[in-house]
């Protein structure tokens, strides 16, 4: 009988082996190879410019590796680089966009969950058509409203500044055009169509079942919203955080509208410092100067990245 | 009958737009009946059922749960609880967080809402999965956290929507007699919604068939399935369905074709006409062979055509007047296909629908 088995197992069988350097296995590698390389030689060039000397520059040998690490230009683009009569750096600038960065992410994400929670789970009549003018709101090419808003911000300052002078005759002027707060306005507005189609997307999937049972349970509109659908949607959060966070710090035409010098976020006075005529051109600084502005998005995709890709993926798979 | 009723249902319409679903709609359930609400997809139990949670707005009539007139009442107002289908236990929440959830809504004390717990998860036996999370529990235990949603509660109605369709057959049937169980053990009024006309008829006191938001037939199983008031209801009850022959009443004989057959022991609900076209509805399992057959009011050969062995019984497809004709054996019967048979018919058995109303007769 072993004889009989022997025979049988002669030719292919079991997992077909597999080669390592096929000539298919080459061609996708090396392409991925070469196209890794050509998206990551500018940041290697920026990176070690930031490391070199002024001296070392001007050598011209932009890919090689600096001969005498200094750190002199990081420090001076953080502290010390000039825009205009300010001469303390970035610094000023990331600290800006802070202010601006965390009450718009707070409130846009805020105020769009409870859109997309109303309109999946709470119809009204007309609902649907809020919704779709909503979203048309997202094709709408921002320059269209740049003025517009700008006489809103001013009127509406001056309108508050009224109210307020009604219980304080001296109270100085209220200004929302020009001010952090103005722009955090803004950025909440043009972060509305996009944040809240998916989150209503994304409670659209949960299964309306888990709502009816919270309403027999005695749950109301928060209720449900806080105890049942938060809890459920962190995914989702991140991938709201994700894109308002990378959006709202990378953006520079709100930034440069809506506020003056004084509160000018990053990337504004990355510009200011980069595109300056006067003097002669540090590039290490400026290289610096824009690596560090892209550090906090760039942080952030890699603390939230798997969540972010979950995120994304949750409306196919059910809970 | 001087029961209370639990829940009454006086004219309820509802419609989507301009799609009626339910129409003009009465139903008194009585206190502790188990109703069953049964139909095929689209008839409206589910809404229905909805609507008596209060999920639903009605466009018209009144609903009443315990004497209360509740029609605008909130959901967690009327007294209901309710059982998924999905069984929709909170992911995020323990099974404690689950059962404690609508108390805590209600702003129990603490103390009682431990007890109350407690006492429900001793009921459904699920004291050891207490501090666990939904997703770490099996099928039938989820249903039973579900049925501990309610139980919590204290609630008038139970509300159960399909809570047996998402699971295996076996399990099903396992749960199946734990909800009847339950029912025995607690009485109180549940409203049970299915299209498994199995679970309809083991588990109701009295079964609601439903079709294009009417109530076809009210009554127990026995009712539904021996005097079935049309013939959807006749055809909707029964596995495999009841075979129906169209023919003509001719004095005492209804008769198809050459076949003719007596009907002195049909007990009529309105007066035959003589010469009215009708259907017969004959079951297949109330087809008799054998030494039977030759007892009967009627008898007959036919042919099989394939036969079904299912063990406990076997199912034969053959042809009687020309019509495909169907006949439910016992598993033991010898027969193959192609054999001849001699069957018979009681007139007891059979039901007669008029060929245009589709009414009793």
């Amino acid at each position: 009988m072993t004889d009989v088995s022997a025979s049988t197992l002669k030719g292919p069988s079991g997992p077909k082996p597999k080669t390592v350097f096929s000539s298919t296995n080459i061609m996708i590698y090396g392409t991925l190879l070469v196209v890794c390389l050509y998206y990551l030689l500018p940041l290697y060039v920026m990176i070690v410019t930031s490391l070199k000397g002024m001296p070392e520059i001007r050598m011209g040998n932009i890919f090689s590796p600096p001969v005498d690490v200094t750190y002199e230009p990081w420090v001076k683009a953080w502290a010390e680089a000039c825009t205009g009569i300010n001469c303390d750096g970035l610094s000023r600038g990331f600290w800006n966009s802070v202010w601006i960065l965390v009450p718009s992410v707070f409130l846009s994400i805020a105020i769009a969950s409870v859109n997309g929670y109303a309109l999946a789970n709470w119809k009204f009549k007309g609902s649907e058509v809020f919704f779709t003018i909503l979203i048309f709101g997202a094709f709408i090419p921002y320059q269209v409203m740049i003025y517009p808003i700008v006489i809103l911000l001013r009127e509406s300052g001056d309108g508050i500044t009224n109210i307020i002078r009604l219980f304080d005759s001296d109270a100085s002027k209220f200004r929302l055009m020009g001010s952090v707060w103005g722009l955090v306005i803004v950025h909440t507005i043009f972060g509305m169509p996009i944040l809240t189609l998916l989150f209503r997307n994304y409670f659209t999937s949960v299964p309306e079942e888990l709502f009816k049972a919270a309403r027999v349970d005695g749950a109301g509109f928060w209720g449900i919203y806080f105890q049942i659908m938060l809890p459920m949607s962190l995914p989702i959060f991140v991938v709201a955080m994700i894109l308002q966070v990378t959006g709202i710090w990378n953006d520079f035409l709100f930034g440069v509208i809506y506020t003056k010098p004084d509160t000018y976020p990053m990337t504004v006075q990355l510009n200011n410092i980069v595109n300056s005529v006067q003097g002669v051109k540090e590039y290490n600084v400026n290289m610096a100067a824009t690596l560090l502005t892209g550090l906090v998005p760039l942080v952030i995709y890699f603390a939230s990245g798997k969540l972010f890709v979950r995120g994304i993926a949750a409306g196919a798979v059910k809970g | 009958m001087n029961m209370a009723n639990s829940v009454e249902i006086k004219k309820l319409d509802l419609s989507f737009g301009s799609i009626e679903v339910l129409k003009d709609l009465n139903l008194d359930i009585a206190e502790g009946e188990f109703l069953v609400l049964l139909g095929s997809s689209g008839c409206g139990k589910s809404t229905l059922l909805n609507c008596i949670a209060g999920l639903l707005e009605v466009t018209d009539g009144q609903i009443f749960i315990k004497g209360k007139n509740v029609t605008w009442a909130e959901p967690s107002d009327r007294g209901i609880g309710m059982v998924f289908q999905s069984y929709a236990l909170y992911p995020q929440m323990t099974v404690k967080g689950n059962l404690s959830f609508g108390l805590k809504n209600a702003k129990f004390p603490k103390a009682e809402i431990e007890e109350r717990v407690a006492r429900a998860a001793e009921i459904l036996q699920i004291e050891s999965l207490l501090n666990r999370k939904p997703s770490a529990l099996s099928g039938g235990q989820r249903q039973r956290v579900a049925i501990g949603r309610a139980l919590v509660r204290d609630v008038e109605v139970f509300l159960f929507d399909e809570p047996l369709s998402n699971l295996d057959a076996k399990l099903r049937v396992d749960l199946r007699v734990e909800i009847k169980r339950l029912h025995q053990q607690l009485k109180n009024t549940m409203i049970y919604v299915t299209h498994d006309q199995i679970e309809a008829m083991t588990l109701a006191d009295r079964i609601a068939i439903m079709r294009d938001g009417k109530i076809m037939q009210l009554g127990s199983p026995a009712e539904i399935y021996d005097l079935p008031m049309n013939k959807y209801v006749a055809d909707f009850i029964g596995s495999p369905s009841m075979n129906f022959i169209q023919g003509d009443i001719k004095g005492q004989y209804f008769t198809i074709g050459d076949h003719k057959i007596p009907l002195k022991n049909y007990s009529a609900k309105v007066d035959l006409n003589d010469g009215q076209k009708a259907w017969i509805g004959i079951r297949p399992e109330h087809v008799v062979v054998g030494e039977a057959a030759q007892k009967s009011d009627y008898n007959s050969t036919i042919t099989a055509d394939i036969v079904e062995p299912m063990g406990a019984d076997t199912l034969v497809w053959s042809k009687f007047a020309g019509q495909p004709f169907r006949i439910r054996l016992g598993g033991t019967f010898p027969v193959s296909s192609g054999q001849k048979l001699h069957i018979g018919i009681n007139a007891s058995s059979v039901s007669l629908f008029d060929l245009q109303s589709e009414e009793r007769l």
